[in-house]
C-alpha cells in the first residue's frame, strides 16, 4: 500500500473494501500519512547527527452493525497489517458511544480549495549539511559573545496523505516543507548566559529566508547581553505578533466546540453572538492563507478547509467544528477535525487584526512609544503556565522594559493574567501585520499587566 | 523475517552491521521496536474513546569519528532494512564496497541477553478493554459520588507495550518486552466564577496487573480534596520568597533544574554551567541526588536502555559535590563521561541519548513540619504542574496547588504561581530535606522524544525563589 513513491490510495480502498466486506462492515474510512524527512544539525562547524527518516501509518475507522464506532491506527501497510487495523477497529467499536457517534462529512466529496503551494524539488541530505554549516559559521562571527549554536537544525520533508471512506470520498494532498531553526547562546565575563533565536519555514530548503533567520537570531540574543532585573509590578504590556499568537493559540479551546460541549471551554454553547474582545478585533482561522506554508485544502474528515470568522468588532462569531459538533450544533463542518473515535478539532492558523472600519483610537508605537511599558518578545512554558479551562496564565518571558525610548532587557520574569481581561483590554493593534509561522498578527498593546521580576 | 523478535533475526542483523563496518563506520547500531499501545478515555459516565494503535520500526545509527547519521523507517525488509543503512552511511560520506571488509570493526553479535524471556505472557495479562473501561467508570461514579461543583470528571487509562531488539557492531544483542501503564483522573469544577481544574496520574512499568490493584477510592478523594480546596483560592502574591516542596511529583524541580544539565547531551551542546564541575560543590551540602533505572515497578526503570546496557543506580549529587554526568553511547564518544545505561528514546524514529531514569533527591534528617516551621511567610507547594529548562539554565514550573506559609504554617490556598530560576543559583539554596522520601511516575520530552520518567524528593525547602503571580 506504501511504495517508495508514497501511498496508493486505489490499493488501499480496495484492500480495506474487500477485508471490509469479509468482516462485515459496511461503513468505514481511512486517513493515510506518509513522509520521507530529512534534518541536519551542526556543532562550531562539524556535522552533529543527520537524520532520515521513511514514515507512513493509517487510521482506520469502522461502523459496526449497531452503528457504534470504533478505530485503530498502525504503521504497517502490509495485508497483514490492514487486517489488524480493521479488526481491531471493529473490536474497539464495542466500546463507540452511543451519545456521540461520527458521521461522513456532509463536505467530504465537496469541491476543495485550490492551493497554490508548488512542490519544491528537495537538495538531500550533504546539500543541507554545507548550508547549515555556512549559517552557523556567519552566526558565530557576528559577535564575540556567541559561542555556541547549541539548538541548530535545517531539514526538508515530501509528505502525502490521504483521506477515503466507503461512500466513495478520495481526498489525496501532497506538499514539500522545509525548516531552519538557529538558536543561540551568548555569554560575556560575569554576567549570566543568554539564548535567542529564530525560525523560518518554507515550501523548500532553497527558499528559507537563511539571512533574515541568523539576523534575527544575532538580534535576539546579543540584544539581550545588558539584561537588569524589573520590579515586580502592572505594567502595560506590548506583545510581538508571534508572542500574542502564541497566547492565543494556548487558549484556542475558547473557539473549540468540542471542547464547548465536554466543559472545558470558557465558552458555553450559547456564547456565539456575545462581546468576548474590544470592538476594534478581528480573528480568523484561515487554514487557506497564503502564508501558511503547512496549508492543507482538507481535514482529518475529508472536510475542504475554509477561513472561518472568529471575532468580528469582539464579537464571537463562530467556533471550529469538526462532523460531530456541527451536527450537534445545526452548522456545516468547518475543516478543522481530526481522525479519531472521539474525533479532535483543532485551529489551523490565525490571522488577527483590526476589524474592518475600526480603529481603537489610539497610537501607540512600540518603537517610538515614550511612556514606560514592557515589550514581549516571547513567551515560554505555555504547556505548563497556562490553565485553559479557567483562562488564568504565569510564563516566563523574555523581553524589555521599555522606559523613555530606550530597551532594556529584563532579565528572568513572568508575566500573568486572565485570557478574557486581556482580550477586552487591549489598548491597540499597530498597523503593521507580521507573518510568523502561527499566524498573522500586528504588534498587540494590552493594559495593565502583572509582571513578576527579580529586583 | 519473523514477526517475533528473537534469534531469528540474528542472521539478517549480522549481515547488515558487516555491511556498515565493511563501509568503514566505526561502529553500526540497529534498534527494533514493535509496539502494541491503547488508550481509553472515560467523560462523566460514558467510555468515549478508546483508541488502539500498532506499530513497528527500526532505527538504524552509524557513527564515524565524533560524527553520527541515523536513519529510521517502517520497513523491516531485508531490502528495507538496507536501503536505510545505506542511506546512513552515505550520510557520512561512506559507500558500501564489495571488496572491503570490517577488519576487525565487527567479529559477530555475542549470544542473545533475552530480558523479555520472562515477560512474554505480559500482554495477555493486561487488563481486558472491559476491566480497563470498568475500573474507569467506577472513578468517574466514585469522583460523582464524592465531589461538589463538579463540571467535567474524566478517567483515563493507558497501556503501552514495546519490544524491543538491539544489535551493534561492538557485538551487544539483546532483547526486551517494557510495558508501562498509567491511569488518571481528573475533574473541572466550577462554581460561578469560581474554576478550578485538578488531575492525578498514577503510572507503573512491568506490573500487568496494576489497574487492577489502582485504589479508585483514594485516588478520587486526592483529586476531589485538591479540586474542592483550589475552588476559591486567591492567586498567590507576587515575589521572592522562600519555598517548601512537598515529596513525590515535587521533584520536578530538581529534573527541570538540574537533572537536565547533568545529561552529556547537554555538555555537547554547551548548555550546561556544570560541565567541568565533577569534584566541585554545586548544590547545598545537604542534597545528594540519584538516578537509577532499578527501582521495582516504577515507571523510569529499565531492564536495559536503548543501547541494550543494564541499568546503574548513578549518584548524581553527593553532599553538595558533584559527582558524575548520566550518559549514553554518544556522549560518551563525545564527552569522555563512561555509560551509564542512559541511552533512551521514545521510539524507533530517534536516536537514543542521554536521558534521565528515575531521579530524586535523597532523603535528608528533617521532618516536614521542621521544613515549614523554619518559614516566616513564603510558600508551601503541595501539588506541581510542568516545567521546562532552557538553554542558559534557566527553568520554570507551574504549582498546582499552593499555601501560603505563615509563621511556621500553612493558611489560605493559592492558585496562579510560577516558580522561575535559574539551576547555578537555586541548588545553593535547597538547605532542608526531609525524611518522606517517595517517587511520582511523569513523562519527559527532550531531544530523543518523549519518554517514561520518575522523580521524586522528600519534602524540601528552598530558601529564596521567584514566584511569578499577581
Amino acid at each position: 500500500m506504501a511504495t517508495n513513491n508514497g501511498l496508493n490510495a486505489s490499493a488501499l480502498r480496495d484492500s480495506l473494501q474487500k477485508l471490509a466486506t469479509r468482516e462485515g462492515i459496511s461503513s468505514w474510512d481511512l486517513g493515510a500519512a506518509c513522509s520521507d524527512d530529512c534534518s541536519v544539525q551542526v556543532d562550531r562547524g562539524e556535522a552533529k547527527q543527520l537524520k532520515a527518516s521513511q514514515r507512513s501509518s493509517i487510521t482506520v475507522r469502522v461502523w459496526n452493525k449497531d452503528g457504534l464506532v470504533g478505530i485503530t491506527s498502525t504503521t504497517d501497510l502490509s495485508d497483514a497489517g490492514l487486517e489488524q487495523a480493521l479488526v481491531g477497529a471493529h473490536e474497539a467499536s464495542r466500546f463507540g458511544n452511543p451519545d456521540d457517534i461520527p458521521h461522513f462529512s456532509p463536505l467530504a466529496k465537496a469541491p476543495l480549495p485550490e492551493l497554490n503551494r508548488p512542490l519544491q524539488e528537495r537538495r538531500g541530505i550533504l546539500p543541507l549539511l554545507e548550508t547549515l554549516r555556512e549559517a552557523e559559521a556567519d552566526l558565530l562571527s557576528r559577535h564575540p559573545s556567541i559561542q555556541t549554536v547549541p539548538y541548530n537544525g535545517l531539514a526538508e520533508s515530501l509528505s502525502q496523505s490521504l483521506y477515503l471512506n466507503s461512500d466513495g470520498a478520495l481526498r489525496e494532498m501532497e506538499r514539500t516543507q522545509a525548516s531552519l531553526y538557529l538558536y543561540a547562546r551568548a555569554e560575556e565575563a560575569g554576567r549570566k548566559p543568554r539564548s535567542g533565536g529564530a525560525l523560518r519555514v518554507g515550501l523548500g530548503s532553497a527558499g528559507l529566508d537563511i539571512a533574515g533567520c541568523i539576523d534575527e537570531a544575532v538580534d535576539r540574543t546579543v540584544s539581550h547581553l545588558a539584561y537588569q532585573p524589573i520590579e515586580t509590578g502592572t505594567y502595560n504590556v506590548c506583545f510581538t505578533p508571534e508572542a500574542f499568537l502564541s497566547l492565543i493559540g494556548a487558549f484556542s479551546s475558547i473557539f473549540n466546540a468540542r471542547s464547548v460541549l465536554d466543559g472545558v471551554s470558557l465558552s458555553k454553547r450559547e456564547s456565539i453572538g456575545e462581546t468576548l474582545a474590544v470592538p476594534f478585533l478581528s480573528l480568523h482561522d484561515d487554514g487557506l492563507h497564503p502564508g501558511h506554508i503547512s496549508a492543507a485544502p482538507f481535514d482529518g474528515e475529508g472536510t475542504p478547509t475554509k477561513n472561518l470568522c472568529l471575532i468580528n468588532r469582539g464579537i464571537l462569531k463562530s467556533f471550529l467544528h469538526s462532523e460531530a459538533t456541527a451536527r450537534a450544533f445545526d452548522v456545516q463542518p468547518t475543516g478543522h477535525a481530526g481522525l479519531g473515535a472521539k474525533v479532535s478539532v483543532g485551529p489551523d492558523w490565525f490571522v488577527l487584526g483590526t476589524s474592518e472600519g475600526c480603529s481603537s483610537g489610539n497610537t501607540l508605537d512600540q518603537s517610538n512609544e515614550k511612556d514606560t511599558f514592557v515589550l514581549i518578545e516571547d513567551l515560554s512554558a505555555l504547556h505548563a503556565g497556562v490553565k485553559a479551562t479557567q483562562g488564568s496564565f504565569s510564563l516566563p518571558f523574555d523581553g524589555w522594559l521599555v522606559k523613555g525610548g530606550e530597551r532594556i532587557s529584563v532579565e528572568a520574569a513572568t508575566v500573568a493574567g486572565d485570557i478574557r481581561t486581556v482580550l477586552n483590554s487591549i489598548l491597540h493593534l499597530e498597523s503593521n501585520c507580521e507573518v510568523t509561522h502561527r499566524g498573522i498578527s500586528p504588534h498587540v498593546w494590552v493594559e495593565g499587566l502583572s509582571i513578576t521580576g527579580e529586583a | 523475517m519473523t514477526d517475533v523478535f528473537s534469534n531469528h533475526w540474528k542472521d539478517l542483523l549480522e549481515t547488515l552491521l558487516n555491511r556498515g563496518a565493511g563501509a568503514g563506520a566505526d561502529l553500526v547500531e540497529v534498534f527494533l521496536e514493535r509496539t502494541n499501545h491503547v488508550g481509553v478515555l472515560a467523560e462523566q459516565d460514558q467510555i468515549t474513546s478508546v483508541n488502539p494503535s500498532f506499530a513497528k520500526g527500526a532505527g538504524l545509527r552509524v557513527f564515524r569519528g565524533g560524527r553520527d547519521g541515523f536513519v529510521s523507517t517502517n520497513d523491516l525488509t531485508q531490502d528495507g532494512l538496507t536501503r536505510a543503512l545505506d542511506q546512513a552511511l552515505a550520510m557520512l560520506g561512506l559507500e558500501v564496497n564489495s571488496l572491503s571488509s570490517s577488519d576487525d570493526r565487527f567479529n559477530g553479535l555475542d549470544s542473545l541477553i533475552d530480558h523479555g524471556v520472562t515477560k512474554n505472557d505480559w500482554l495477555s495479562r493486561c487488563p481486558t478493554l472491559v476491566s480497563a473501561s470498568q475500573r474507569l467508570l467506577e472513578g468517574t461514579n466514585e469522583l460523582e459520588r464524592i465531589g461538589q461543583h463538579l463540571q467535567v470528571r474524566r478517567g483515563s487509562y493507558s497501556r503501552d507495550w514495546q519490544e524491543v531488539l538491539v544489535a551493534a557492531s561492538d557485538g551487544t544483542f539483546a532483547r526486551d518486552i517494557r510495558l508501562h501503564q498509567s491511569t488518571g483522573l481528573s475533574v473541572l469544577a466550577a462554581d460561578g466564577d469560581h474554576r478550578s481544574s485538578v488531575g492525578r496520574r498514577y503510572g507503573s512499568t512491568d506490573r500487568p496487573d496494576d489497574l487492577l490493584q489502582w485504589n479508585v477510592q483514594t485516588s478520587a478523594a486526592e483529586v476531589c480534596e485538591s479540586a474542592g480546596t483550589m475552588l476559591r483560592a486567591d492567586y498567590v502574591d507576587a515575589g521572592q520568597m522562600p519555598v517548601v516542596l512537598a515529596n513525590r511529583f515535587g521533584g520536578v524541580i530538581f529534573h527541570e533544574a538540574c537533572g537536565h544539565l547533568l545529561e552529556t547531551t547537554q555538555i555537547e551542546r554547551g548548555t550546561t554551567p556544570f560541565a567541568d564541575q565533577v569534584g566541585s560543590l554545586i548544590a547545598h551540602p545537604s542534597v545528594t541526588a540519584v538516578d537509577e533505572g532499578l527501582s521495582g515497578g516504577a515507571f523510569g526503570s529499565l531492564s536495559m536502555d536503548d543501547e541494550g546496557m543494564e541499568p546503574q543506580r548513578t549518584v548524581l549529587i553527593k553532599d553538595g559535590i558533584l559527582q558524575r554526568f548520566i550518559s549514553d553511547r554518544a556522549g560518551e564518544l563525545r564527552t569522555g563521561h563512561q555509560r551509564t545505561g542512559s541511552g533512551r528514546r521514545q521510539s524507533h524514529a530517534f536516536a537514543a541519548a542521554s536521558r534521565m531514569r528515575n531521579t530524586f533527591i535523597a532523603a535528608g534528617p528533617h521532618k516536614p513540619k521542621d521544613l515549614l516551621a523554619s518559614v516566616d511567610r513564603g510558600l508551601y507547594c503541595k501539588a506541581m504542574g510542568g516545567g521546562s529548562v532552557g538553554p542558559t539554565g534557566q527553568f520554570n514550573f507551574s504549582v498546582e496547588e499552593g499555601y501560603l506559609i505563615e509563621n511556621g504554617e500553612l493558611t489560605k490556598p493559592v492558585k496562579g504561581a510560577t516558580l522561575i530560576g535559574d539551576a547555578k543559583e537555586v541548588m545553593p539554596r535547597i538547605s532542608m530535606c526531609a525524611d518522606d522520601l517517595e517517587l511520582a511516575a511523569g513523562f519527559c520530552g527532550s531531544v530523543s522524544g518523549s519518554i517514561f520518567v520518575t522523580v521524586g524528593q522528600p519534602h524540601i525547602k528552598v530558601d529564596s525563589i521567584t514566584v511569578g503571580g499577581r
